[in-house]
């Protein structure tokens, strides 16, 4: 059984040309890295799957927008008509300040609800922060997270981390 | 006390005002006041906002207890103080979620240092302003009435009612300003659980930042939510700020049933937004040694952002003056007329001379560059937007159709009460935020000064 090494840098260039070099070969897997601010180069170099908070938005926008149209038209039409100053019933130009409001807000929850769906927060404790000095992954440090399939391919990993800048390996034993 | 990262005015790059800002840096220089001591200041301050905040709950019982009449209005003049200061404090509020949501989409990296607290000035000012109206039902017990819910009444909310339209404009601005301020805030809630040294802070920064590590997963989904919000917080605002002049403009008042009135009132209240962002900054630059983070470029660009505003203003005025000769009716003439030379002239010409004469002092580098004048000219102009809310209210109301119901506003020491007492309770939830959250993104700050080569 081998377990993934947890390598930590000290600047993101190092940790992206670290990242690259592995991407390079097929023997290591490159599983996440964890930086203190974005950084757009690593989305290249780790797959992290489809991001689908937008698609979440969308309906959720749309369909409470819909709902709220269609509340205001139901009340104001069918089930509790009232002649305001002459006008029709179905006000609908003004019926669509209210959805467009609340659509808003609607796709932005969904947005938040599908962010912490996509991922996996909130997850207070994880294994990783009982590693030494994970903490500064949200400070100042650049950790970068990976494989090898076997004991030999680990070893040459850690090699392989150690040579291109990492101040520490970590193996990581955790399910 | 001393700033961890050490302002240099000579320094070349534009955003951040010192030779070197490394990762570490820029983390203790936000995080080290919020660990230390707070200070005489910080304490004196919250000493100061006490009394009003004690005062506003005196206000808002004493309201609640006798009803609207202890204040100036009355039969005529059916809007008074309290609807000037949802106006007023709504477009404070506008201005934070705006800010940051159109400078984020239009990739002004500056954004960074003032973002953060600009959002929060949105939330408090927004929480105020939602109080308002509530308030200036008289029948505050019944406020729940504007949501539509199942009720033995068989009844349903008047949809075409232009409360109905605020009381939903407030709510979902309300939660969504919290939860885009929310989610840019989770980073730094870790980077401070990874730093606080009580355990009280550890778990309450822990939980609040629901367990975040910056993966690469994580980041591209905090960031893909937050340029959407953002996308959508632009129109959001915009929308909010016209319902707001809808009140005005769905009536048949002179003076108020103008379709200039929703972008006339979204420009006011960026306006005053900005203004109260560069007090806040002020502020908070002095207070935390945050010189080297919110540069005097930062306030240079904010003063042209101040000065614009203060042309469009300048000239929404002048379009609603030239309207009312140009359409022609006796009503709307004799009511620009009232507002130059009536009863609330000095007030109006002090409006004018605060929003629209004063402001253009800032078209001279040595005035934006004089952080005492800035200061002087924003409090100048959230005075002047204070007074323009108010006046739209009092000099329509005043001067309607009918002569025979001309009357003029009795300002009353409760009125006194809804002007400045909601200021001492925003200063109160302002200290608190400052003391308890990093009030300048760090993970923002981070970017940029990658970006700029300075860490």
């Amino acid at each position: 059984m081998t377990w993934p090494l947890l390598a930590e840098f000290q600047d993101p260039a190092t940790l992206i040309a670290a990242a690259r070099r592995l991407k390079g070969s097929p023997r290591f897997t490159v599983l996440d890295a964890f930086t203190p601010f974005p950084v757009d180069e690593l989305h290249e170099l780790i797959d992290v799957g489809p991001p689908r908070i937008r698609v979440a938005m969308f309906l959720a926008g749309f369909s409470t927008a819909a709902f709220a149209f269609g509340l205001q038209w139901y009340s104001a039409v069918i089930d509790y008509p009232i002649n305001s100053g002459g006008r029709p019933l179905n006000s609908w130009p003004v019926f669509l300040l209210v959805p467009f409001e609340v659509g808003i807000f609607a796709a932005a929850l969904a947005g938040f609800i599908a962010l912490l769906w996509t991922t996996g927060l909130p997850q207070l404790h994880q294994p990783l922060f009982d590693v030494p000095s994970f903490e500064r992954s949200t400070q100042d440090h650049y950790f970068l997270l990976a494989k090898g399939e076997n004991e030999e391919r680990t070893h040459a990993l850690r090699q392989l981390l150690r040579t291109a800048g990492a101040l520490r390996v970590t193996e990581v034993r955790a399910p | 006390m001393t700033a961890v990262l050490e302002p240099d005015e000579a320094a070349t790059a534009p955003w951040i005002s010192a030779y070197r800002a490394s990762d570490v840096e820029i983390t203790q220089a936000v995080t080290t006041p919020l660990f230390r001591n707070p200070g005489k200041v910080w304490w004196l301050a919250l000493l100061l906002s006490a009394p009003f905040m004690a005062w506003f709950v005196a206000a808002l019982g004493w309201v609640f207890y006798r009803a609207i009449g202890v204040w100036g209005v009355n039969s005529t003049i059916v809007w008074g103080v309290a609807i000037a200061d949802y106006v007023w404090w709504i477009g404070i509020g506008n201005a934070g979620t705006l800010i940051s949501a159109m400078l984020l989409l239009t990739r002004q990296r500056w954004r960074a240092s003032i973002n953060r607290f600009a959002e929060a000035m949105t939330l408090f000012a927004v929480a105020i302003a939602g109080l308002m109206p509530i308030v200036h039902l008289g029948r505050p017990i019944y406020a729940y009435w504007l949501a539509p819910y199942p009720n033995t009444m068989s009844l349903w909310p008047q949809w075409r009612s232009a409360l109905v339209w605020d009381f939903w404009a407030i709510i979902s601005y309300l939660l969504f300003s919290l939860l885009f301020w929310y989610v840019s805030l989770i980073p730094d809630l870790a980077t401070m659980r990874d730093r606080t040294k009580s355990r009280t802070g550890q778990l309450l920064y822990g939980a609040f930042a629901l367990g975040w590590c910056g993966s690469v997963r994580q980041w591209r989904a905090m960031k893909i939510l937050h340029t959407t919000m953002a996308a959508l917080g632009v129109p959001l605002v915009c929308s909010v700020h016209s319902i707001v002049g809808l009140d005005f403009a769905a009536s048949l008042m002179p003076g108020w049933q103008e379709s200039i009135f929703p972008p006339y009132f979204v420009v006011g209240a960026m306006y005053s937004g900005f203004a109260m962002v560069v007090v806040l900054a002020l502020a908070i630059r002095w207070g935390f040694d945050l010189q080297a983070i919110i540069t005097r470029e930062h306030l240079d660009v904010i003063a042209r952002v101040l000065l614009m505003s203060s042309i469009v203003m300048g000239y929404s005025y002048a379009s609603e003056w030239f309207m009312g000769w140009y359409g022609g009716a006796r009503s709307d003439r004799s009511l620009v007329a009232f507002e130059f030379a009536g009863t609330y002239a000095p007030l109006f010409w002090a409006l004018l001379g605060c929003n629209v004469v004063l402001p253009q002092a800032l078209w001279f580098p040595r005035v934006r560059g004089s952080l005492v004048a800035l200061f002087a000219i924003s409090v100048a102009i959230n005075v002047g937007m204070w007074l323009e809310r108010i006046l739209i209210v009092w000099n329509t109301l005043s001067h309607g159709y009918m002569p025979s119901l001309w009357r003029a506003f009795h300002f009353t020491i409760w009125d006194l009460a809804f002007v400045i007492a909601p200021l001492g309770f925003f200063a109160f939830l302002f200290l608190m935020f400052v003391r308890l959250i990093s009030a300048v993104s760090m993970f923002d700050m981070r970017e940029l000064a990658h970006r700029e080569d300075m860490a």
